[in-house]
Formats: C-alpha cells, structure tokens, sequence
C-alpha cells in the first residue's frame, strides 16, 4: 500500500492520503446527501414548524410556540398512557423477535434438500401486509371459534378472550406480529453467510462442540446483523400502527392504544395536525436517543472482521 | 421445476462431503431432528396461510361461518376468474413491476456505493452523518406524507412513478445500514491484496466486494420488491388516476365498496402473493454457507 500511496502522491501533491480518502468516502456517499436535502430535509423541517402550531388542515397554521409539547407532559394523560402501551410491546416484542429470528435462521442455513421451500414457507407470513394478516389473527384470536380456544377445549381449558380482554389484548398483538419474524430471519440467514466455513472447520479439528461454536464464533460474527436488527427493531417497533389500528383500534380500554395510533387519530380524526407533528417529534427525540445510546454502545459488543481480530 | 434447480448444489455437496465422512450416520439422525423441528413449527406459520387459501375458495357467506369449513363445499373456482376481472389486475401487477424494478435498480445502484464509503472510508463528520441517515427513519409517515405531497406536486411529479422510484436512486436507510454491516464485516485483507495489485477504490467495490455480499444483495432486492409489491400509503397519496394503481391499491377495492368481497379478496390476495414468493424462493438459494468465502481463498 506505501508504494502506491508514494507514486499517487507524486501525482496529486496538493492533498494527503487522509484528505484524499474523505474526498472519496463524501463522493461516494453525495447521492444519499442530494437526497437527503431533496426529499427529506423539506418535509422533516416543515413537520417541524408545524409542530409549533395549531393547524387544522383546512385553515392556516398559527404559530402558538411550544405549546403542543406542554400539553402532551402536562395536559394529556392519554398521551402519556400511549408511549406506555408502546414502551411495553416494544420492550417486549424487539428481543423475543430477535430470538425466534436467531434460531430460525440457524435451523434454516443448512444444505438440506428441500431447504428452500422451508425457507419460504417461514418467511411468506412477513410479506402479507396489511388487512389479509390481521384478518387471519382475529380469526384465530376469535374467543368462541378460533383456533387458539378450539384446540385449548380439547384439553379442557378455557381459552381467554384474548384481543376483547383488557390483559391479553397486548400479549396478543405482539404474538401476531411475531408471526412476521421472516423478516429478521432472513437478516441473520444473510449474515450466517458471511461467517467462513474455515472457522468451523478449524474448531472441529480443536475438539469444539456446538454450544462452544456458537458463542465463540457464530454469535460474535453476528453481531453486525443483530446491532442492525436491533436498531431497526427499534426505529420500526415505535412506530406500530397498522395491526392495532384494524384488530382492535386501541381497545380494549386503550390496552392497545400504540402512541402512532393515537397520532394518527389527532392528525386525522380531531383534525390536530399540529400536535401531531409535536407528539412525532417527541418520538423522534426518544428513539434517536435510544439508537444513540446502542450505536455508542456498539463499539464494546459488536464485532466487526473488518476492525477487530 | 424450480425445486430441481434450488436442489443442485444441495446435492453436491451431500455426494462429496457427508458420505464420505465415517460419522455421516450421526448427521442423518441431527437433520432428522432439524427436519422434524421445521415440520413442527411450519404448521404454526402455514395454518393462517391455508386458511386465507381456503378461503379464497368460499363465497362471502361461506367465509363469515363458524366453524370454518377447512375444505369449502362447493368449491368456488371461480373466484379466480371473478376477482382477476372485478379490477384490472394485469394492469395493477404491470404497474407495480414497474415501480419495483426501477426501485430496485436504483436502491442496488446507490446503496452500495454509499454504504461503501460509510463501511470503509475514514473521513471527518461520518459518524454524525451516519446518526442522521438513520434519524431520517424515526419520524413518523403520516407527519412527514403532507409536506412531501407539496413537494411533489410542485415538481409535477402527481400522479407519476416518480416519487416512487426517484427516491430510491438517492438510498434508503434501511438498505444503506444493513449493507454497511455487511461490509464491515469483509476482512481488510480482501481489499488491500487489491489495492496492491493497483486497483482503485471503484474497482474494488465492483470486483471484491459486490461477488462476496451477494446474500446481502438478495436480501436487499427480497425486501425491496417486498416493500413496493405492499406498500399502499406512498402510492394512496401520490398516485390518483385508477389506471395508475398498484396492486396493494387495487386489493382495497375489494373491500373500500359498502361490503367486503371476502373470497374476491382472498383470491386476489393469493395471486398477488406468488410473486413475492417466486422472488424469494430464487433469491433465497444465495443464502448458502460457505459458498460465498471458499471461492476467495487460495
């Protein structure tokens, strides 16, 4: 590398290698910084400015400060109970998602015969949007016929109401969205790929057994795709909306009322477009706190092959 | 058919490496075991399926009975036919091809690059770059649809593809963090034999890179055409005339009516469902271990 680093300098003399690699690493990224002044920078200063109004999306904004976010501490206890309900299902669905995520993925990155068809079949649920996935919930959630009660009756039980009962409502909704974990499993089958069979092969030889193999190697070469399943789990838990905005608009008694849903009926149903940019910017802040403190983090549990070794 | 060709390689190494060794009798009992394993928990995740399956088959009141007939009598095949005629639906999958395949090109084409620069150039300010790349993510669609619909409408762009694919030629977070993970985890070595030999950053990526992140590509254009294929909010907002629509838009018509066509919609769902299938079941054979390193060694 010093060789080719002392003829491009003869070439170039007037930049360092150090400039000349910030020269690169900002042309390479100058696509993603034209974009994001382009269709990002308008909208989110925008949402910005309106969350200092009232605006009711028919008549002008007026500018009250911040007031919209002194009402949300102060004045909205529904508000406050909305990022509770949010906090727990997050709390509880991202780890149990990564998990079942994990071990699938493990179960699948194998040359079987037939492999593929396994594959699919555990990741089609993640790509059903929408209406037909949640359809097909309330229909197993149903207390009198759904699956769940029917075969809980064979062995006697009686089966809870689950989505109509204040306490199983959440436990529900996080079970159905676990039912789209394809999409993290497919994250870490990705990332099992680039871990070389070399390294196996050589713990073999040392005598290592499968438990050893996965916390000496498998794990710690992971931890690139669970960092990123993490954040994005996060970034994308926060903001739920759908499944509880069709299987149970926010009941029963807001046991499921997501703060997005919530936003979302401020926005759109009272017409406070407003106090619904404030209460986003408010999630704005916390979630990038929270990537914040795990990308900060990082650095002591992530294990990059490209830094450490 | 496209068993066969998924089987292959499968069968391959079978041939060369587990036959071969004196304790092949114990992996057979280990993937019996996994077999078994996978068989278990895919009833879980094929149950809802089979059910929107058989559903598909049912009249509107055949569907709302409980219990669920698991196999309708009569069948109504022709809910198929029906559903596929009640909206354009050739037109809708035409229209979301289009959107996909530019989305693609543009998401495969810009990502790399930029994830590139944030996984291996060193530069001042990348971090805080980094930090707000992913910020733009955190703030929530139905704040941020409003003043983007401005912004398009006085670019002219309503009611064209644009929104949708132009974006995508500038890189999407999502995309951008995970390749960076991927990349970051490509030993230095790999590169710096290049760089040696005299090769340029560009050719690197190219040449180097790219062929070894292969299962990170496919995973991008798997959740890429995924994403396009159900995404209803940005085409509801930006697209107007019905002839423009995607197929996610097109599935609410069934239901947007004063009733529910249940089977209509089921059906419909069914078909628009086996192209994000046939993507992933060819996409998913570039997630084969060790494939991708041993062909670097030596």
């Amino acid at each position: 590398m010093s060789s080719l680093t002392a003829t491009r300098l003869i070439k170039m003399p007037r930049w360092n290698l150090r400039q000349r690699e910030a020269m690169l690493f900002y042309l390479c990224i100058a696509p993603w910084i034209v974009g994001f002044f382009l269709f990002y920078l308008g909208p989110i200063l925008a949402s910005f400015y309106f969350s200092l109004t009232q605006w009711d999306l028919l008549t002008p904004p007026q500018f009250i400060g911040l007031d919209n976010y002194a009402r949300v501490f102060t004045r909205d206890p529904l508000a406050v109970k909305s990022f509770k309900v949010t906090l727990v299902y997050t709390l509880a669905y991202v780890p149990t998602d990564l998990a079942f995520g994990l071990l699938l993925a493990l179960l699948l990155n194998r040359n079987l015969r037939g492999i593929g068809v396994f594959r699919t079949i555990y990741y089609l649920p993640s790509v059903l949007s929408g209406v037909a996935y949640v359809v097909m919930w309330m229909w197993m959630f149903n207390p009198q016929h759904g699956l769940f009660n029917t075969i809980l009756t064979y062995f006697n039980i009686q089966g809870p109401r689950w989505l109509l009962d204040p306490k199983w409502a959440l436990p529900s909704l996080i079970v159905m969205s676990l039912w789209g974990v394809g999409r993290s499993m497919v994250i870490f089958l990705a990332g099992l790929q680039d871990i070389p069979a070399e390294l196996y092969e050589s713990a073999d030889i040392d005598g290592a057994n499968m438990w050893d193999k996965f916390w000496k190697i498998t794990l710690p070469l992971l931890t690139p795709s669970v960092l990123f399943n993490l954040i994005f789990g996060i970034i994308l838990t926060f903001q739920s909306f759908t499944n509880a905005f069709i299987a149970t608009n926010g009941g029963p008694l807001d046991s499921t009322l997501f703060y997005v849903l919530y936003l979302y009926r401020k926005a759109f149903e009272h017409l406070q477009m407003g106090y619904a940019s404030a209460l986003a910017w408010l999630l704005f802040l916390f979630v990038l706190a929270c990537t914040l403190v795990i990308f900060l983090t990082s650095g002591k549990w992530v294990f990059y092959r490209s830094v450490g070794e | 058919m496209a068993t066969t060709q998924a089987a292959k390689p499968t069968r391959r190494l079978f041939t060369e490496l587990d036959y071969l060794q004196p304790h092949h009798w114990r992996r057979n009992i280990w993937n019996l075991t996994i077999y078994l394993l996978l068989i278990l928990g895919s009833v879980m995740f094929i149950l809802p399926l089979f059910w929107a399956l058989s559903s598909s088959f049912k009249s509107d009141y055949q569907v709302m009975e409980f219990p669920p007939q698991w196999i309708p009598t009569p069948i109504r095949w022709q809910n198929y036919p029906e559903a596929l005629t009640y909206i354009p639906f050739g037109r809708y999958a035409l229209n979301t091809l289009i959107v996909a395949v530019g989305a693609i090109t543009g998401n495969l084409l810009s990502c790399t690059l930029i994830a590139y620069g944030f996984a291996r150039l060193r530069a001042p300010g990348k971090n805080f770059l980094f930090i707000l790349m992913l910020s733009t993510m955190m703030l929530v669609e139905p704040v941020r649809i409003i003043p983007m619909y401005i912004e398009f409408k006085t670019l002219g762009w309503i009611d064209t593809y644009l929104p949708l694919i132009v974006p995508a030629f500038f890189g999407s977070p999502f995309y951008i963090f995970l390749l960076r993970q991927f990349f970051m985890n490509i030993p230095r070595e790999l590169e710096e034999a290049a760089l040696i030999d005299g090769a340029n950053r560009l050719q690197i990526l190219w040449r180097v890179i790219l062929p070894i992140s292969k299962p990170a590509l496919a995973a991008i254009a798997i959740f890429n055409f995924q994403g396009v294929w159900n995404d209803f909010l940005y085409p509801l907002v930006f697209l107007h005339r019905q002839t423009n629509y995607t197929i996610a838009l097109g599935l609410n018509f069934f239901r947007s009516t004063y009733t529910v066509h249940w089977g209509y919609l089921m059906a419909a769902s069914m078909v628009a469902l086996l192209p994000i299938m046939l993507v992933f079941f060819f996409a998913q054979r570039y997630f084969i271990q060790g494939i991708t390193f041993t062909g670097i060694k030596g």
